[in-house]
């Protein structure tokens, strides 16, 4: 495959701020790449280095070959669709489609095949007329894309595109997008927040954090062997707990020795183990492999219950189908393909167990953290 | 819909003010207008009209030539204001509002210290061996005064509409492959219509009525219809008059914005702005 983008040691400041840190990334032509991670971790910052709105303090990016950091966003073969999909509301959807290519100069009867094919594309024929503000969240966003491609770029920038849209929709416009992706055969560059919008959009998937990627893979890889606590977090649920590898294929955690399939690790070392909570069965205590614990709260899910289980302080969780008691001592079985393990990392310990599920009840109580850091890059985009 | 209780009791003290301040007054104005001294039904009043058409057309001219120096003083500077520190946005409208704390016949009058032949500009001017010069009761005089009364007015509004402009439209125009002027006069500038409707509508509907402008620094020589209708009521005594131009006044007023609004909305729906 063929490199489109090339982003090349590329930093960028906001005052002491940094809010991306020595990032390499290539992408491929006619790739559908996820930029994923929470607020603040770099990712639309990241677009807009490529769009062209933010100028690197360092680094190069280099689009087909050229590297066009001195070239201003209007004449950029790259197109965004907004996260509020800023649409032009003293124009109708005709004329928002037509907007790029008559700024292009195309010919009248050019520009009219281009709009009908565009609203064909998006399935909104017979809406050239209407206003804007006449249409429906979802219509807008359809809008917002056909002007976006009628502009015939080569590559497609999204911001968080679906984020005001309701659930069910979404999925919809999840599949359509990738349809549209597949059909128009360009790249598609995906920022979200939303690992399960990632996993199952993306050809390939670059989770960031504090302006640094830290894994890219496909969205099986990020899931199943993911290279630090962060993505494992991140990425669906998990429970991330010290360990120590007693050899190859031997590791210890929560006071039990189990087998595994990791290897290459030093004798001894202390690592991180992610076990999914789909992975765990419940079985009798004192089982070979299986912890031992106290079930602390058990929630219904619809699929599957979400129990929760104190081993020795530790909360894990557990997903399963049967239900359970709470109050009730049981044995939980790990298989070895269950357990991946990971090398230690800045964020190891950090995500500890499921007293909180999110990091913020995590810091709730704690008056010194500072909320303002984390929400910064969005305040700072001018 | 249905509206509770309260939702009407809120409502009362302000159709009372419309009634008693607004709808009254209309009805008087049209009751003098068409009736005569006796209170008998008339058209003289009225049919006095056409040999005022001449003063009201001198003052739309007047009224139009300071609207169109307002706009585009206030347009550069508005633009400017709402890419602006923040800081420095808050202490420029102060500063822009901060006249209009001050009483407006004062501020006319302090233009006339001006002004006037042995005045400050005048005195200014001596320095360089300029003799001195006829500033008031010339027309340049009038459009001064009312461009220098009536330009927050116009400036505010453009700030405003300006100042809440998303800037990812902004950013979206570029994306779709906009230079900077193309940017402005496709998105920007259609987008500020309505701000700069409202200031014209609020400079140009004074600025065409006033007659304290035209006393004190057009010094009685510039008559426009304001003068003429207030001299109607303050000097002649004759209401019926007075009221009749007041009305075509308004009417005439009425059109000019009808049209203007016309032209704001067709762009707003058409949309293009040819380059």
């Amino acid at each position: 495959m063929e490199k489109i983008i090339d982003l090349r040691n590329i930093t960028v400041k906001y005052g002491d701020n940094t809010v991306l840190e020595d990032l390499n990334l290539y992408i491929n032509s006619k790739e559908f790449i996820t930029l994923l991670g929470p607020s603040g971790c770099g990712k639309t910052t990241t677009l807009r280095v490529i769009a062209g709105f933010v100028e690197p303090d360092s680094g190069e990016v280099v689009f087909e070959g050229k590297v066009i950091n001195d070239v201003p966003p209007h004449k950029r073969r790259v197109n965004t669709i907004f996260q509020r999909y800023a649409l032009f509301s003293h124009m109708n959807v005709y004329d928002n489609i037509a907007f790029g290519p008559e700024i292009q100069k195309k010919s009248r009867k050019e520009i009219d095949q281009t709009v009908s094919e565009m609203l064909e594309l998006v399935n909104l024929k017979g809406f050239e007329k209407r206003s804007i503000d006449s249409l429906s969240g979802g219509q807008q966003q359809r809008v917002a894309i056909a002007r976006a491609l009628a502009n015939k770029p080569h590559v497609l920038l999204l911001d968080e595109p679906l984020g005001a849209l309701d659930l069910k929709l979404r999925k919809d416009m999840q599949k359509e997008l990738k349809a549209i992706q597949k059909r128009m055969g360009i790249t598609f560059i995906y920022v979200t927040h939303d690992q399960e919008e990632a996993l199952s959009m993306s050809d390939t998937v670059v989770v960031m954090d504090k302006g640094k990627i830290q894994q890219i893979g496909t969205p099986e890889d990020i899931y199943n062997e993911p290279v630090n606590a962060f993505v494992a977090d991140f990425i669906g649920e998990s429970n991330i707990v010290d360990a120590v590898m007693l050899d190859d294929y031997k590791v210890t955690f929560g006071g039990s020795v189990f087998k595994c399939l990791d290897f290459g690790f030093e004798k001894n070392e202390v690592v991180d183990a992610v076990v999914r909570p789909e992975d765990i069965k419940i079985v009798e205590i004192g089982k070979p492999a299986s912890l031992t614990g106290k079930i602390t709260s058990v929630t219904f899910k619809g699929v599957h219950f979400e129990i929760l289980v104190d081993v020795k302080g530790f909360i894990w969780m557990i997903q399963t189908t049967e239900y359970h008691e709470v109050g009730k001592s049981i044995g939980m079985y790990i298989e070895p393909d269950a357990i991946h393990i990971m090398k230690r990392s800045e964020y190891s310990g950090e995500f500890g167990d499921y007293s909180y599920f999110s990091d913020e009840m995590d810091h709730i109580s704690d008056a010194t953290y500072n909320w303002e850091e984390e929400e910064n890059e969005a305040k700072s985009f001018d | 819909m249905k509206q509770n209780l309260s939702t009407k009791l809120l409502r009362q003290p302000y159709i009372v003010w419309s009634v008693l301040f607004i709808l009254a007054p209309l009805a008087m104005v049209c009751y003098y207008a068409f009736t005569d001294k006796s209170g008998a039904f008339s058209l003289n009043s009225i049919s006095q009209i056409p040999s005022y058409l001449s003063v009201f057309g001198k003052s739309i001219l007047y009224g139009a030539v300071a609207t169109v120096i307002c706009f585009f003083l206030s347009y550069p500077f508005a633009y400017a204001l709402s890419k602006a520190k923040l800081s420095a946005q808050k202490t420029m409208v102060m500063l822009v509002m901060l006249p209009m704390w001050m009483n407006f016949l004062i501020r006319t009058y302090s233009w006339m210290t001006i002004l006037g032949r042995s005045g400050l500009l005048n005195k200014f001017l001596s320095l360089f061996g300029v003799e001195s010069i006829k500033f008031l009761g010339t027309p340049g005089a009038v459009i001064l005064g009312m461009v220098y009364n009536f330009l927050p007015y116009m400036i505010l509004p453009i700030y405003s509409v300006l100042s809440k402009l998303d800037n990812s439209l902004i950013e979206a125009a570029k994306d779709l492959g906009c230079n900077r002027l193309q940017v402005f006069k496709r998105v920007v500038f259609p987008l500020s219509l309505p701000g700069i409707l409202s200031g014209v509508t609020m400079v140009f509907v004074p600025c065409v009525s006033t007659f304290y402008i035209t006393q004190k620094l057009g010094n009685g020589q510039i008559m426009l219809i304001g003068d003429i209708i207030e001299m109607q009521f303050q000097q002649a005594n004759n209401y019926n008059l007075g009221a009749a131009l007041s009305l075509v006044l308004m009417v005439l007023i009425l059109i000019c914005i009808g049209v203007m609004n016309r032209f704001g909305s067709s762009e707003e729906n058409g949309g293009a702005l040819y380059i």
